[in-house]
């Protein structure tokens, strides 16, 4: 909560206790990355040699890169345009489609992979692959971009046409520069999330580096270490390009618009109507047809042998406790990591903060791997317990708690807790008392994106929860390997479900409004009311690059 | 003034901090329950095996000793590595793997105990482990599987190594990644040597094209039954399960076996043992007791395992052709060995 004043340049006692804290948990989500190498360097070199330097581990590394690189286009093309014709054009029902347009995220991609191969077995792999991980991944760029376009002023936009600027050189010239570092940070995201994808390649028989480290790890561990080495410099180089996006801080705060009255209209009535048809039409494609096609298994299904391991009320509370601790420990160890980087930006609070997205490139059967060496050797207590699961989503799913933290904290008015300590009330007080419900909204916001991800894990699910546990995730997939689809499908309908709730929260905190130029902050609902925290949540990514001083 | 506002800001704190408190509280209950450890009267079983036929022995062998077991079921390459990894802290007490190479595998390492000589007798010797550390429980058959509306029963290939021809261009689709496919891998190996055996897998490859590693044999059984592919290899108990899923009227694929004495046509074993590192070795032998004493082989004989047992006196399902009548080449469990041969030379072939 100090403001940074650089009066001496001894650091005050707040920024060392955050670096420490910050630094504990940079090296905490690391480690996994530390004990690939370590369990690298055990295989030996021979082995390594046979699995990393032939033909195959370099077709796979192509097929990972032109997969990433096409997700990345059509995803920034897809959630840049849903976002613009939202927040830019008089969509009727704005609200409801910008809760709905998040859904397809919420889906788990092997289900999705899995209604698609079924319905069009010879769709060719990589078109499959890509679609599919356009659908997941397009809401990571839709949310921050419209976030960031609700930020800038459209009347900057409008006096741009006035001049007689083209439509399409507006959109380059004038609303692009401050778009683009949402765009970027949406796109690091979809890129690591489609580096370390497993089901759905698995699926619809896309084959990269992650499918083949799975594979490669059940008959030779260590060298599936090895082969996720190539991954971890893929995740840097993502994180590096975005790191290169020159970002502009919005200067321009929105003016206040309430509702669909306050967006300039966008062309004809018809316009609009596409408009909605596309909107369906994704909709469609990356929820309601996997619905449809769980909603068909069942009605085909006939009878499975396969004896459920976990009823679906036992696997949904796995899947709910799995999901809402390991969401609430990414809260608590991204706040330290947020405050660092917002209250005291410098290199090394970058460092820390970029580092944190590294084991998001990893796949999460690599993440539970170098968990069950830990484990093994070092805490076998922990070894087969829930707590090894947990650790494993926290490692995995901290980015996305990071960017809601970052956000929150970002949008902190300082005064406010000075305004507390002057009022001579405590720390603690002040932060449960003022600070707590100010940041709550994207506390909130980060646990539900957190959760929704967390209860569609698979991979390292499988390796880590221990004997007769299964979650809604495992518990599909071993009816599905099965070929049990019948069985296994309502499995993923709680999924689904699941998510729905977290997911139009979501939607709607996101697009949550500015009230009135001057923030509607009634002492009364200060607890309830921070709509500048809760609107800047998604701009988030876009921060994350802004120049260090 | 300021006291209202604050006790305000209290009660929302308050109500706040109560429903996270809850939630984590219920959380928390959720997750500790299913971490209670086994007590010492139990048993744990790593099994890579059908899991239905597993539970259906597992509750038998309970219920004539009133021994638990609990069963973690995996893959069997994934098993072998995690009780390689465990080393002496393993929590396992038996192993049960679905092809003989990795209790080779786990022998090889030391990690298997001597089993008792009246179990050891209840089977074949030769379909055994050698070293007498681990024990056959029951037999499968590698072969065809085919659709039959794509392809008539009169045009199939008499040998696997016909696969590798072009004439069956995007006709066929493999699973290499499936522990099932390796035994068939050392079988030609053994029959054919290393240059034309990587000639074979090389044709194979490229006649799967984009099917070259299908995710498991289930899904390969279903893609033939669906007519997605003309033919695929594997063991007969996959076409007989299928068949017993989605029913006989259903189904769109059969099976047949190669020409006798084919490279392709292999007779593979499951088998069991205990972990050196078990602390209830007493009780786990009676466990592989069961498994090939009379109860355990009718059970894998009447379930939906469709696997050959290997006691004499208990004959298979009766869908099954007579394991007698059968004429697979002539390769023994020693000369499948641990497998290693086979992994080089799908890596080779870039199938791995």
């Amino acid at each position: 909560m100090n403001a940074g004043h650089s009066t001496h340049s001894a650091w005050p006692p707040n920024r060392i206790v955050l670096t420490v804290l910050g630094g504990c948990v940079a090296l905490c989500l690391t480690a996994p990355i530390a004990v690939l190498v370590v369990d690298a360097h055990d295989a030996g070199w021979p082995e390594i040699r046979t699995v990393l330097f032939r033909q195959r581990s370099y077709d796979l590394i192509a097929n990972t890169i032109t997969l990433t690189a096409l997700v990345c286009i059509a995803a920034a093309l897809v959630g840049t345009a849903a976002a613009w014709c939202l927040e830019r054009s008089a969509v009727p029902f704005a609200r409801l489609w910008t809760g709905v347009l998040i859904l397809p995220m919420a889906m788990p991609d092997f289900v999705v992979g899995f209604a698609w191969h079924s319905l069009w077995p010879t769709m060719p792999p990589l078109v499959a692959a890509a679609t599919i991980m356009t659908l997941s991944t397009y809401p990571l760029v839709f949310l921050p971009v419209a976030a960031a376009l609700r930020r800038c002023d459209p009347a900057l936009e409008d006096v741009a046409r006035g001049l007689g600027t083209g439509p399409m050189a507006t959109f380059v010239r004038v609303t692009l520069p401050s778009i683009r570092g949402a765009i970027g940070g949406g796109v690091l995201l979809a890129a690591l999330v489609v580096i370390s994808e497993y089901g759905a390649f698995e699926a619809v028989r896309f084959h990269t580096l992650t499918t083949e480290i799975f594979t490669e790890f059940q008959f030779e561990p260590r060298a599936a270490a090895a082969l996720s080495i190539p991954l971890v410099l893929l995740g840097l180089v993502a994180i590096g390009i975005d790191a290169a996006i020159p970002r502009r801080q919005s200067g321009f705060r929105a003016q206040a618009r309430t509702g669909a009255a306050g967006r300039p209209s966008l062309g004809t009535r018809a316009v609009r109507t596409l408009t909605m048809l596309a909107f369906a039409a994704t909709v469609t494609a990356g929820v309601l047809f996997p619905v449809g096609v769980l909603f068909y298994w069942m009605h085909q299904s006939r009878r499975s042998t396969l004896p459920a391991v976990a009823s679906l009320a036992t696997a949904t509370e796995t899947t709910f406790a799995y999901s809402a601790l390991s969401s609430a420990a990414v809260l608590l160890l991204a706040t330290p990591v947020a405050y660092l980087s917002v209250h005291y930006p410098s290199r090394i609070s970058l460092a820390l903060q970029k580092s944190t997205f590294v084991p998001r490139a990893v796949p999460g059967v690599i993440v539970a791997v170098t968990l069950v060496y830990l484990s093994i050797n070092y805490l076998y207590p922990l070894y087969e317990t829930s707590w090894l699961v947990i650790a494993a989503y926290a490692v995995l799913f901290f980015p996305l708690g990071l960017v809601c933290v970052h956000a929150s904290v970002g949008a902190l008015p300082r005064e406010f807790g000075e305004i507390a300590r002057s009022l001579r009330r405590g720390r603690v007080y002040t932060f449960l008392a003022v600070t707590l419900p100010l940041i709550g909204p994207g506390l909130v916001a980060g646990f539900c994106l957190v959760f929704i991800t967390a209860t569609t894990e698979l991979t390292s699910t499988l390796m880590l929860a221990p004997a007769g546990v299964k979650t809604l995730a495992t518990q599909f997939w071993a009816f599905q390997t099965e070929s049990s689809y019948g069985a296994a499908a309502p499995y993923a309908l709680v999924i689904v479900a699941v998510a729905v709730l977290p997911g139009a929260l979501l939607g709607v905190w996101f697009d949550r409004r500015p009230r009135t130029s001057h923030p509607g902050w009634r002492t009364g609902d200060l607890p309830i009311a921070a709509p500048q925290a809760t609107t800047s949540v998604a701009a988030a990514s876009d921060r994350f690059a802004e120049p260090m001083p | 003034m300021n006291r209202i506002i604050i006790s305000n800001y209290r009660r929302h704190v308050i109500v706040a901090g109560t429903v996270v408190f809850v939630t984590l509280a219920g959380a928390l209950t959720a997750c500790g329950k299913p971490s209670s450890g086994p007590s010492n009267a139990e048993l744990t079983l790593y099994s890579a095996q059908h899991q239905q036929t597993t539970n259906a022995l597992v509750n038998g062998f309970t219920k004539q000793t009133g021994i638990k077991v609990n069963v973690v079921n995996g893959d069997e390459d994934a098993t072998t590595a995690k009780i390689e990894q465990e080393g002496a802290k393993s929590p396992a007490d038996l192993v049960y793997t679905e092809n003989s190479p990795w209790l080779e595998q786990l022998d090889q390492k030391g990690l298997l105990a001597k089993v008792d000589a009246s179990t050891l007798a209840a089977v074949p010797k030769q379909d055994s482990g050698a070293s007498g550390n681990w024990v056959g429980v029951s037999a499968r058959i590698s072969g065809i599987t085919y659709n039959t509306s794509k392809l008539p029963a009169a045009q199939l290939p008499q040998s696997i190594m016909d696969l590798a021809n072009p004439a069956w261009k995007n006709r066929i689709e493999i699973a290499p990644a499936e522990t099932d496919f390796w035994p068939v891998v050392s079988s030609v190996l053994h029959t054919y040597g290393q240059a034309r055996t990587l000639d074979w897998l090389n044709g194979l490859k490229s006649n799967a094209a984009s099917n070259d590693n299908v995710p498991s044999n289930e899904t390969l059984a279903a893609d033939i039954s669906q007519g997605n592919t003309d033919l695929g290899v594997l063991n007969q108990y996959y076409y007989y399960r299928l068949k017993t899923e989605v029913g006989a009227n259903a189904i769109g694929s059969q099976f047949a076996f190669f020409a006798p004495h084919d490279p392709g046509y292999v007779q593979d074993v499951s088998g069991a043992a205990v972990l050196a590192s078990s602390k209830n070795k007493e009780a786990a032998q009676k466990f592989l007791q069961f498994l090939t004493g009379q109860p355990g082989q009718t059970i894998l004989a009447t379930s939906d395992s469709f696997e050959y047992p290997l006691a004499t006196g208990v004959p298979a399902n009766p869908q099954l052709p007579p394991l007698n009548t059968l004429a697979p080449n002539a390769v023994s469990v020693a000369d499948l060995g641990t497998g290693e041969d086979a992994k080089a030379l799908l890596q080779q072939a870039q199938l791995l």
